[in-house]
C-alpha cells in the first residue's frame, strides 16, 4: 500500500489495477489512491467527454441504503427530512434528487444524491465525508431507520453525448431513462443501480456495480472507441464549467444553501408556509435567508484574459481598494470555453450578472465579470 | 553553444553573454496541458532564483525561476498566443525569455545534460 503522510495507507477502489494498467498518473484524493489523468491528458479527456463519452471511477464515493424499520418508505423519507432541507417524501419511485446535509448553523455538512428505490432510499455521498455522513445518519435516524453502507459496490460514471448509445448496448432499458431517473437495472447481466445523472453538465449515467465485476465491466465500456477513461483533473474542469459546487471548496460548513445559490434544490414544501416547512438543522437561519436574502452569494466569474484565476484568489470591488470583498472558491481553465472560469463568494450587492470585479493574481488585479452558470449549456435529457 | 540545466527543470542555452531560458521536456510532461504562460517584462533585471515567469496547466500554476541573474533582453511572444507550444516543443520553439548574463560564475552551479538526466531518473 502507498503511504499518505508517511503513515495512513491510501485506500484503493476496485478499479485501482485497471487505472495502473491504463497508464494513469495516481494521486492521493480523499484517502484514496486515484487517477488524476491518463496518457491522453486533462485537456483531451475533458474535450472527449464533451464530444463523445468519458468513463470516471467514482467508487470512492459513499453508497448507502436507508430503510425504515416500519417497512414504509415514507417513514425513511420523513426521517431523512430532519437532516436535509429537501422534499424527500415527494421523490417518486425511480427518481433521484440533489440534497444537502445541514448543520445547526445552516452550513452544509455534505451534498448528496437521494433516490427512491421503491422499498428504500439509495444515497450517494462524497468520499471525504462518507464516514461522518454515515455517523450523522446513525446518530439521528437509528430509531426509525436501518442504515446500510454498501462498500462492496463500485460506482462508475459514464458521461457525454455518446453515453446513452454506449450503455444501451449493455442495457437497452437505459435509453428510456430521463434526467434524474434512478433505480435497479440489469446491465451486462449484472445487478446494477443506474441513475441518469452525473456531475459534468453532460447527459450521462452513474452505474453502481458489484465490486467484483467492476473491472471487467469497465473494460467492456472502454472497448468502445467512443469511451476514454477520465481522471480527477478533467472531472474537476468539467464540473467547474457546469457551474456545479465541489464540497470542501464551493460549499462547506460555513456556507448555507441560500448563500451557495442552491435555493432551486429546496422545494416549496420545506420553505416557510410549506406543507413540511423547516424541521431540518439550521432551518431558522436558512428560512430567514430565503425571506430576507443572504449577505453573500456564490457567483460565476469570467476573466477577460487567458490567465486562470484559481481557488483562494481574493476578490475586490475595484482596481485599487485594499479590502477584499470575497474569495474565489474554484477556478481554473475551461477547455470547452478555451477561457478561464471561476466561482466565488461576493456580497449580494455585488452578485448581479455583469458586475465588474477584480481578482488579485500574483500581485496584479485582473478584471472579472459576474456571469451566469452553467458556463456551458448543459445537455441533460429531461 | 552550451546547454545547462537547473534542479527546478529550467534549461539555459548559452551563446556569448546571452542565455535563452525555457523549461525542460520532463517539466512539461509533469505539468500536463499548458494553457497560459506569463512572461517577464523586457528590461526587467532578474536576480538568480527569483520567480520570473509563470506556466499554468489546466490544473495548476507553477513558477519559472531565473536560473541566473541578468536583464531580460527578449521574451517569446509566441507563447502568449500558443501556450501549448510548451507541450509540443519545450526544448526548442517554446523558449521563455533571453537574459544578458550578469555574472558568469553563477553558471558554475548548474548541471550539464548528463547530470540533469541523472537528476530526473
Amino acid at each position: 500500500m502507498l503511504a499518505r503522510d508517511g503513515q495512513t495507507p491510501l485506500e484503493r477502489t476496485p478499479l485501482h489495477g485497471l487505472h495502473l494498467s491504463l497508464g494513469a498518473r495516481m494521486v492521493p484524493f480523499a484517502g484514496y489512491d486515484m487517477p488524476v489523468q491518463y496518457p491522453a491528458g486533462v485537456l483531451r479527456e475533458h474535450l472527449h467527454t464533451r464530444e463523445k463519452a468519458g468513463l470516471f471511477d467514482v467508487s470512492h464515493m459513499g453508497q448507502l441504503a436507508l430503510r425504515a424499520k416500519s417497512g414504509r418508505l415514507e417513514d425513511a423519507a420523513r426521517a431523512l427530512e430532519r437532516l436535509v432541507p429537501q422534499d424527500i417524501v415527494a421523490i417518486a419511485p425511480g427518481r433521484q434528487r440533489y440534497a444537502q446535509f445541514t448543520n445547526e448553523a445552516g452550513g452544509i455538512l455534505d451534498d448528496l444524491m437521494v433516490a427512491n428505490f421503491g422499498d428504500h432510499l439509495f444515497v450517494v455521498v462524497n468520499a471525504a465525508c462518507k464516514d461522518a455522513d454515515e455517523a450523522h445518519l446513525r446518530k439521528h435516524l437509528s430509531e426509525t431507520c436501518v442504515i446500510e453502507s454498501l462498500p462492496d459496490r463500485a460506482l462508475l460514471a459514464l458521461q457525454g453525448p455518446k453515453a446513452e448509445q454506449v450503455l444501451a448496448t449493455f442495457s437497452p432499458d437505459v435509453a428510456a431513462m430521463r434526467f434524474m431517473d434512478a433505480g435497479p437495472r440489469k446491465v451486462d447481466g449484472l445487478a446494477c443501480f443506474v441513475s441518469r445523472s452525473g456531475y459534468t453538465g453532460e447527459d450521462g449515467f452513474e452505474i453502481s456495480v458489484p465490486a467484483e465485476h467492476a473491472e471487467s465491466f469497465a473494460k467492456k465500456l472502454l472497448d468502445n472507441s467512443d469511451v476514454l477513461p477520465i481522471g480527477l483533473g478533467a472531472r474537476d474542469s468539467l464540473r467547474l464549467e457546469a457551474g456545479l459546487c465541489l464540497y470542501g471548496h464551493d460549499i462547506d460548513t460555513t456556507t448555507t444553501p441560500v448563500e451557495a445559490a442552491l435555493e432551486w434544490s429546496v422545494q416549496k414544501s420545506r420553505r416557510a408556509d410549506g406543507a413540511r416547512a423547516g424541521g431540518f438543522f439550521g432551518a431558522d437561519k436558512i428560512l430567514a435567508q430565503f425571506a430576507a436574502g443572504a449577505p453573500r452569494r456564490r457567483v460565476g466569474l469570467r476573466a477577460e484574459g487567458r490567465a486562470p484565476v484559481r481557488e483562494g484568489a481574493s476578490l475586490f470591488a475595484d482596481a485599487i481598494s485594499a479590502e477584499a470583498i470575497g474569495k474565489v472558491t474554484s477556478g481554473g481553465f475551461g477547455p470547452t470555453l478555451n477561457a478561464p472560469v471561476a466561482m466565488g463568494y461576493v456580497p449580494t450587492s455585488l452578485a448581479g450578472l455583469g458586475t465588474k470585479l477584480f481578482a488579485e493574481v500574483r500581485g496584479q488585479r485582473l478584471p472579472l465579470t459576474v456571469a451566469a452558470t452553467p458556463f456551458i449549456q448543459n445537455t441533460y435529457k429531461r | 553553444m552550451t546547454t545547462l540545466f537547473t534542479s527546478d527543470h529550467e534549461w539555459l542555452k548559452i551563446e556569448g553573454d546571452v542565455a535563452t531560458i525555457g523549461i525542460t521536456d520532463y517539466a512539461q510532461s509533469q505539468l500536463g496541458d499548458v494553457v497560459f504562460v506569463e512572461l517577464p517584462k523586457v528590461g526587467r533585471t532578474l536576480k538568480k532564483a527569483e520567480a520570473a515567469a509563470v506556466v499554468e496547466s489546466v490544473k495548476a500554476a507553477s513558477d519559472v525561476y531565473a536560473p541566473i541573474s541578468g536583464e531580460v533582453l527578449e521574451v517569446n511572444e509566441a507563447l502568449s498566443g500558443e501556450p501549448a507550444l510548451v507541450n509540443s516543443d519545450a526544448g526548442g520553439k517554446a523558449w521563455f525569455f533571453k537574459i544578458k548574463i550578469a555574472d558568469r560564475s553563477e553558471l558554475g552551479g548548474l548541471m550539464d545534460e548528463a547530470a540533469y538526466k541523472a537528476h530526473t531518473a
